[in-house]
């Protein structure tokens, strides 16, 4: 395991779910971590920006779709072992069955600076694999 | 010893999720144990697909979906008379959401998301239960 990866274990940035996805990853799908990351990145982007727009309505403010749209991006995030975007998830669905809207915005906030934490760090991690590879490839050229 | 591809290569899988996540995850999954998989987005899909003839040895059934959710999908399902192995796979449930999936005709329930040692225990009970 390199050195990042071990980092964002120790820090519960990642759980053992993501383990998991390396371990399927193979010679029929050599990017299926990546691929399944960016599914996870455009669904995520896509959920918080209705979060912000939902928390955003001046007159009732719709509890229970935020619930809705949380799970899903719990779902997501416990899927790909995004551990601390999954916890910040869990606390800010606990201000919206509340309904406290404070709670709800500092969650937010919280939730988008972790998700962006994340998403940066295994984006350099994939970049140090892309390099890695290559090397590879330079030090062990396939012979035809 | 034989590979994992090798003692599931005969099964066939439907994965029932409207989750695109989950769907390729899953999807994988069954297809490194070898077996022959399909993915629909929600239950009406699931029931549709039987009522054209198609046969699976197991079901990956979500319990949240839209159109027909994994509760409905499983009731419609067993009483159209499906006999394959139905496992619930849910990320969020209550005691209560758990019975009521699993009374509408489950033969497990799984929490999302599903490891490879349980869906290898579930398929080994597959293949146990159905000796070829």
């Amino acid at each position: 395991m390199n050195r990042l990866l071990s980092f964002l274990f120790h820090r519960g940035v990642l759980d053992e779910q993501f383990l998991q996805l390396q371990q399927l990853q193979d010679e029929t799908s050599p990017n299926f971590v990546s691929e399944v990351v960016n599914i996870y990145f455009h669904e995520s982007e896509k959920l918080l920006r209705n979060l912000r727009a939902l928390l955003m309505e001046r007159e009732l403010m719709d509890y229970k779709k935020m619930g809705i749209d949380l799970n899903q991006l719990m779902g997501s995030s416990s899927s790909i072992g995004a551990k601390r975007v999954t916890n910040v998830c869990v606390a800010f669905r606990v201000a919206t069955e509340q309904n406290n809207r404070v709670g709800c915005f500092r969650a937010l906030e919280m939730l988008e600076h972790e998700y962006c934490y994340l998403k940066n760090k295994l984006h350099e991690l994939f970049q140090i694999e892309q390099q890695r590879d290559l090397a590879a490839g330079v030090r062990y050229p396939v012979q035809n | 010893m034989a590979s994992p591809q090798n003692f599931a290569s005969k099964l066939t899988a439907l994965v029932v999720d409207d989750h695109k996540i989950y769907q390729k995850v899953h999807q994988k999954m069954l297809n490194n144990f070898g077996v022959k998989s399909h993915v629909v987005e929600n239950g009406k899909e699931a029931v549709d697909i039987h009522w054209h003839g198609k046969k699976f040895d197991l079901i990956l059934m979500d319990m949240d979906m839209p159109i027909m959710n994994g509760i409905e999908a499983t009731k419609e399902l067993r009483a159209m008379g499906v006999c394959s192995t139905i496992v619930g796979v849910t990320s969020r449930s209550t005691e209560e959401e758990i019975l009521k999936f699993m009374e509408a005709g489950l033969d497990d329930y799984q929490e999302k998301p599903l490891t490879i040692p349980k869906l290898t225990s579930i398929l080994h009970k597959i293949i146990n239960s159905n000796p070829i």
